[in-house]
């Protein structure tokens, strides 16, 4: 399997007043044409780990690596100005809520043209009619109406599809979902999966797919990272999941309620403080 | 008997737009309700209408065979408290857990208002050491059990629930919810929970109704829905939702 993105002991440190805070502290995996999700609750790490493939973290973090890179190119002594080129281009990132990460004031066909164009040399009408059909790809019935809507005008379900859309346009190899779906109702969440599992592997995309959801990421990827204290406790193939070792993963998997599972009071987490070593 | 709380043709109206259709339910002494919807379908509108936060444009609502009147006077408030989705919006920013706490008592006129706050605290599992801060120095979890303790401390005999634990994680969700259990256990609360998943639902209540746009579209026993014994295709919808995403072609 061609490796896309090598990840070697990436730490990312936010200096604060009271002291350093750790996000990530040394975490480190491989990545080809497949699926990997990343599983964690919030302030485990997940999201920065994401950001720091993407190149978002904020300015006033300090980022490190052994090794942090993305087909042969060296992601963190990579000049500013390649970096762009990248993002969007061959990696990009689908945010969790479209009320606010699609841009409130520009119309969703104007901001997949944006992206088109940034990348592209290509034409007015051409880049609209990509964008159109880049919009019926993500099954948007009317696309010619929704090109002109603002966001304000959409359903979640369907800004989430528009981002899809935005985010696919330029055909990235490494797509970065954090948290895609877990703005919306259960039905429209269903939807959405299907739509990119289908363009994921219909494109052979690498997908990082990051989420607190166990259960979603394990039916949605082929393995699977699980993240605790910026820390990966255990990394296991999603059909696996149920001969978790970790107590940590064991405790995720068993603290949900159920239908039809009569626990009451539901296991809770005990906590150990050498997971956090 | 007369149910603890009843709900009889509720309508909510907003500039026109009809967010609740008449909806009614009655819920018993001591019974634990849930209702189920996704966004818009009208479950917090119901949860904030029987509060008084939400306009009623027609339809009754009574606790203990007494109809409410339009405004809300004290006395309800001291059966009738509420918990609140989001702790990182419902507590005040620059109040300490002492203060919040200390405000429902004050407007109720207590007088022993040293030794609930601490009972009151060790309730929720949060102990003294938590009574002089602020609610941003603690966890989400935290914050919620900081809001039942504020629920709980006028002894009110029914409790709202909206989403209580939508916003915390799963681990920490797990905590909340066994608590929500323990009080009620310990004080015979009634509930009525409001939540967008299934399966807290069937966890948490006996009873249940799922809604959509504003109206009811089933009612059900937790046991009937645990034997997927349900009529309405709305809720086998949500039902097939709620068990996860299913790789096509492996279905």
């Amino acid at each position: 399997m061609t490796r896309l993105l090598t990840v070697d002991g990436l730490k990312v440190d936010f200096p604060t007043r009271s002291g350093v805070v750790e996000a990530v502290r040394g975490v480190s995996f491989t990545l080809g044409r497949e699926r990997l999700g990343i599983v964690g609750e919030s302030g485990s790490g997940k999201s920065q780990t994401g950001r720091a493939i993407m190149g978002l973290t904020p300015a006033n973090a300090r980022i490190s690596a052994e090794r942090l890179n993305f087909s042969g190119i060296d992601l963190l002594d990579v000049p500013a100005r390649q970096r762009r080129d990248l993002r969007g281009k061959r990696i990009a990132m689908i945010l969790q809520d479209p009320k606010y990460s699609l841009n409130p004031v520009m119309s969703i066909g104007r901001q997949i043209v944006e992206t088109l164009r940034a990348h592209e040399t290509i034409g007015r009408a051409e880049a609209r009619d990509r964008a159109l059909a880049m919009l019926e790809a993500v099954q948007i019935r009317e696309a010619s109406r929704v090109f002109d809507l603002y966001p304000h005008e959409v359903s979640g379900g369907m800004g989430q599809r528009a981002m899809i859309a935005m985010m696919l346009i330029a055909g990235p190899e490494l797509l970065i979902a954090d948290e895609p779906t877990s703005a919306l109702d259960v039905t429209v969440q269903l939807e959405i999966l299907a739509i990119l599992y289908r363009l994921v592997a219909d494109r052979g995309m690498g997908l990082i797919f990051i989420s607190h959801d166990l259960g979603l990421v394990s039916s949605f990827c082929d393995r699977v990272i699980v993240m605790y204290a910026g820390r990966i406790v255990e990394e296991l193939p999603a059909s696996e999941l149920a001969n978790a070792e970790h107590p940590y993963t064991r405790g995720l998997l068993n603290c949900m309620p159920r239908i039809g599972a009569d626990r009451h009071p539901l296991p809770v987490l005990d906590r150990k403080p050498e997971w956090a070593l | 008997m007369s149910a603890a709380l009843a709900i009889e043709g509720l309508r909510v109206v907003y500039d026109g737009h009809h967010a609740l259709k008449g909806v009614s339910l009655d819920v018993a002494q001591g019974e634990s309700y849930g209702l189920v919807g996704e966004s818009g379908s009208g479950k917090s509108t119901l949860l904030r209408a029987i509060a008084g936060l939400a306009p009623v444009t027609e339809g009754e609502v009574s606790v203990d065979g007494e109809r409410v009147g339009p405004g809300r006077d004290k006395a309800f408030y001291r059966k009738v408290q509420m918990v609140f989705q989001d702790p990182y919006g419902s507590l005040h920013p620059r109040h300490t857990v002492d203060r919040l706490l200390l405000e429902p008592l004050a407007i109720h006129g207590f007088t022993d208002i040293e030794a609930r706050i601490l009972r009151a605290l060790d309730e929720v599992g949060l102990g003294s050491g938590f009574r002089f801060r602020y609610s941003h120095q603690l966890s989400g979890g935290q914050r919620q059990r900081v809001a039942i303790a504020r629920a709980l401390i006028l002894e009110p005999s029914i409790l709202l629930l909206d989403e209580p634990t939508s916003a915390l994680d799963a681990s920490v969700q797990a905590e909340v919810l066994n608590l929500l259990e323990q009080v009620r256990s310990d004080r015979g609360l009634t509930f009525l929970m409001v939540s967008h998943d299934l399966a807290i639902v069937t966890h948490m209540c006996e009873r249940l109704t799922v809604m959509q746009n504003g109206q009811e579209v089933e009612r059900l026993s937790a046991s009937d829905l645990a034997a997927r014994t349900v009529t309405k295709d709305y809720t086998r919808n949500l039902l097939t939702a709620s068990e996860g995403f299913v790789r096509e072609g492996s279905a």
